[in-house]
């Protein structure tokens, strides 16, 4: 183990990690958005890309009518192209989840996850014992992953234990039933510092993912974010051996945005990390991008807007 | 596993117009050498013939010296100022225009990714007329005296590395400050050279103020002993900066020599890991290493040495070595096999002198002059590694203890043109620029330029300052007469 469980050992670790140069780390995202992704490559590239959407609504206005669209969406992006894979998962509010997933299954979608927003999203103003609650309906409606917010405010104000314990507390409560996904909220963190620092308690606290943003708050994934965490999952593998995935979320809407995404992966944690367990998208307008530009790279035209379906 | 092999991504060279052949620049006319000699201009990543290029000799530089004296005296010396900046504008602005131009022929003919030429070289060349055609016609208030004037005519002889920015530094400033120029590109690298006198002519600048003569060393030394020449600016190695310097002792020439470099690039045990590492990598492998300003000599804090070096490594494997023209290349060709076989001179004595070579697994390209990025750990201040000039892709790696043993080191150098600090301490980082005896600090970034700051260095790094009001003045005296 790295750290002991005590407070005092988490701060230390945290207190020891290097710095990050914000210009520095903003050059090296800037850098990097200029590849140029051509031909079989970005064919490639589009379809992890759409394997890797976490298909997502969390509106005040989402319907079970609403929500079934979606799923159907989710199991076939292009009706009339099943060599386009299914999406990664879809993400709704936990009342959503129990339509989510008996319609997933009865369109053939089994192996499609629910994941459920939790823990008072998108604040996550709440008492520990709601989150519980929150969190525990998920799993009981047939949530197989958990995207938990943290407690901006606890970290901001240096209670970190408290967001390493709720983090610990929920995770338990997820335990093999889901994988946890935790919401750092960067655009509340604001400095790349404070995004390396939630990044490493939220993996020693038990994340399976660690995910920059609700989509709530801007800015949300920028580059240079998400650079910074995926050097943290790169480091933390190195010195634990354990794979923790990144999924930013929120502004990401073209497929030129997500194939900047999957080139900050490819050059900072790895190849390795390029597959849908360790990396997703969450996103809503950006699947029917990849889709108009993933038949532009069949056909060599780009089709109208009505050529992809509205869902 | 993933398949996200990045697939070739070729700029295109239909944009580039390069002529089968090209005569000197002087007069505002392309005109063939008198004797008629001519030599080959190749891409050193294909080892193909790009043009053939006249020769200059003895008797061409006088006709272009002659034609820049005729220019100043008669044009140039006696357009009020702003006219002047009012050229360099446009010069400015075609130059933007042209910009991919530029940065294909740049990348054909020199070997340096397209990245590099497109995003930092062509860009900085445009931004440097730009800046000193606002100096043009406020040389009066820029600390020289109330009636600063011009020199008369200008030699300048520029290198390989960036041929057109280099090319931007000493031309600009001298045509802001009111001299003509005779300029001699490097032998290897002379296309952009003779496609900006194209853009002295679409640009319509009175003929005889720029003069572009090519040709090699013993062109460049007709030109540096040329009787009517005021002023040489050179930038080039220390060994023809200090052949240049007996030249003109004794004559009323002036010099700004910019030469050669053995920069420190010190890491402290407090900076931003994963920067610094990016930082050294971009001090290094920038231009493959082809920068007088390079940071080849990275000075580790020792408790930090394994986890910065590891690290490096990693990040060392993703670079991408070949076809300068894939946009996603980082590191090029090397320029020349003069300079190739230079780099494995130096690389080879660090092994005899018992440096551990280190590079990642890559293919390099059959054709061309290629050399991998490399490092060499265990290196000794004794080690030729440590002190010469490699001026290739190749990092020497030093560690320290103390921050006064890292000062000592990176001043222990004949060179003194650049170095970079790496601290998230700002006091630190503050004391070490103080105690370090360069032209350049660097903190917490490297290689990182503009034209209104003044480059230049100590010791045996050279003379003068160009960029910057400090680079003006090295085209300016402060009498109130005109030198004839």
């Amino acid at each position: 183990m790295i750290i002991d469980g005590s407070e005092k050992s988490l701060r230390k670790f945290l207190s020891e990690l290097s710095p990050v140069d914000q210009v520095g780390a903003e050059a090296r995202a800037a850098m990097l958005a200029t590849r140029s992704i051509k031909t079989s490559s970005k064919a490639w590239a589009i379809d992890i890309a759409i394997s890797m959407v976490d298909l997502t609504t969390l509106e005040g206005a989402d319907t079970p009518g609403k929500i079934k669209t979606l799923c159907a969406k989710a199991v076939r992006p292009d009706p009339t192209d099943l060599t386009v894979p299914s999406v990664g998962a879809i993400c709704v509010y936990n009342d959503m989840v129990r339509i989510a997933r008996s319609e997933l299954d009865s369109i053939g979608g089994n192996s499609v996850p629910v994941a459920a927003v939790a823990t008072a999203f998108p604040s996550g103003r709440a008492s520990l014992a709601v989150k519980k609650i929150d969190t525990q309906d998920a799993l009981d409606a047939g949530a197989s992953e958990i995207d938990m917010v943290i407690d901006r405010g606890a970290f901001l104000s240096g209670r970190l234990m408290e967001v390493f314990e709720e983090i610990r507390i929920i995770k338990e409560l997820c335990a093999d039933k889901a994988h946890l996904k935790v919401i750092l909220e960067t655009g509340e963190l604001v400095t790349y510092d404070n995004v390396r620092k939630a990044s490493y308690l939220a993996m020693l606290a038990g994340a399976d993912f660690i995910k920059t943003s609700t989509g709530k708050v801007a800015p949300a994934a920028t580059a240079p974010v998400v650079l910074v965490m995926l050097e943290a999952v790169r480091d933390y593998f190195a010195l634990t051996g354990t794979k923790i995935g990144v999924k930013p979320a929120g502004g990401i809407r073209t497929t030129k945005d997500a194939i900047k995404q999957l080139v900050l992966v490819k050059e900072t944690a790895g190849d390795q990390w390029l597959t849908p367990d360790l990396f997703r998208i969450g996103a809503s307008a950006l699947l029917n991008d990849l889709l108009m530009q993933r038949m532009k790279l069949r056909s060599g035209h780009y089709a109208s807007a009505n050529y992809v379906t509205v869902d | 596993m993933s398949d996200f092999e990045y697939a070739s991504a070729p700029e295109s060279r239909a944009i580039a117009n390069i002529a089968s052949n090209y005569g000197l620049f002087i007069g505002g006319k392309f005109v063939q050498p008198k004797k008629g000699k001519s030599f080959n201009t190749i891409n050193p990543a294909t080892e193909e013939v790009l043009s053939k290029i006249g020769y200059a000799d003895k008797s061409d530089i006088d006709a272009a010296v002659k034609s820049a004296r005729s220019a100043y005296l008669k044009v140039w010396s006696k357009m009020p100022a702003k006219e002047r900046g009012k050229y360099l504008y446009r010069i400015a602005r075609i130059m933007q225009e042209r910009a991919r131009e530029f940065a294909v022929v740049e990348t054909l003919d020199n070997g340096k990714p397209i990245r590099e030429s497109r995003d930092t070289d062509i860009p900085l060349a445009a931004a440097h007329f730009f800046y000193h055609a606002g100096w043009a016609d406020k040389l009066e208030f820029a600390g020289f005296g109330s009636k600063p004037k011009s020199l008369g005519v200008v030699g300048q002889v520029i290198p390989w590395n960036f041929p057109l920015l280099m090319l931007a530094w000493k031309i600009a400033p001298a045509l802001a400050a009111g001299n003509t120029v005779v300029l001699k590109p490097a032998e290897t690298t002379p296309l952009t050279a003779l496609l900006f006198a194209e853009v002295c002519q679409q640009a319509g600048l009175p003929e005889g103020v720029v003069n572009i003569v090519t040709g090699d060393g013993v062109t460049g030394a007709a030109l540096v002993n040329h009787p009517d020449i005021n002023k040489i600016a050179f930038t080039g190695s220390t060994e023809v900066g200090k052949s240049i310097a007996r030249a003109i002792s004794g004559s009323k020439k002036t010099a700004t020599l910019e030469l050669g470099g053995k920069a420190a690039n010190i890491v402290f045990d407090d900076a931003a890991i994963d920067e610094a590492v990016e930082g050294i990598v971009n001090g290094i492998f920038f231009n493959q290493g082809h920068v007088c300003c390079a940071g080849s000599r990275l000075i580790l804090q020792e408790n930090v040495a394994d986890e910065v070096l590891d690290k490096l490594k990693k990040r060392m494997s993703l670079i991408r070595v070949g076809d300068p023209m894939d946009k996603n290349t980082d590191l090029g060709a090397i320029n020349s096999k003069e300079q190739l076989n230079k780099i494995n001179e130096i690389s080879n004595a660090g092994d005899k002198e018992g440096a551990n070579r280190w590079s990642p697994e890559l293919k390099l390209p059959s054709k061309g002059f290629w050399f991998p990025p490399t490092i060499f750990t265990g290196v000794t201040q004794s080690h030729r590694i440590a002190r010469e000039e490699i001026f290739g892709p190749v990092l020497s790696v030093l560690t320290f203890r103390t921050p006064a043993e890292a000062i000592e080191k990176a001043n222990n150098t004949m060179y003194g043109l650049s170095a970079g600090i790496w601290s998230d301490k700002g006091s630190k980082v503050l004391w070490a620029a103080k105690q370090l005896n360069a032209g350049v600090i660097w903190s917490n970034t490297f290689n990182k330029f503009d034209p209104a700051s003044p480059f230049g260095g100590y010791k045996e790094s050279g003379w003068g300052r160009e960029g910057g009001r400090h680079g003006l003045s090295g085209y300016l005296t402060a009498e109130a007469k005109v030198n004839k």
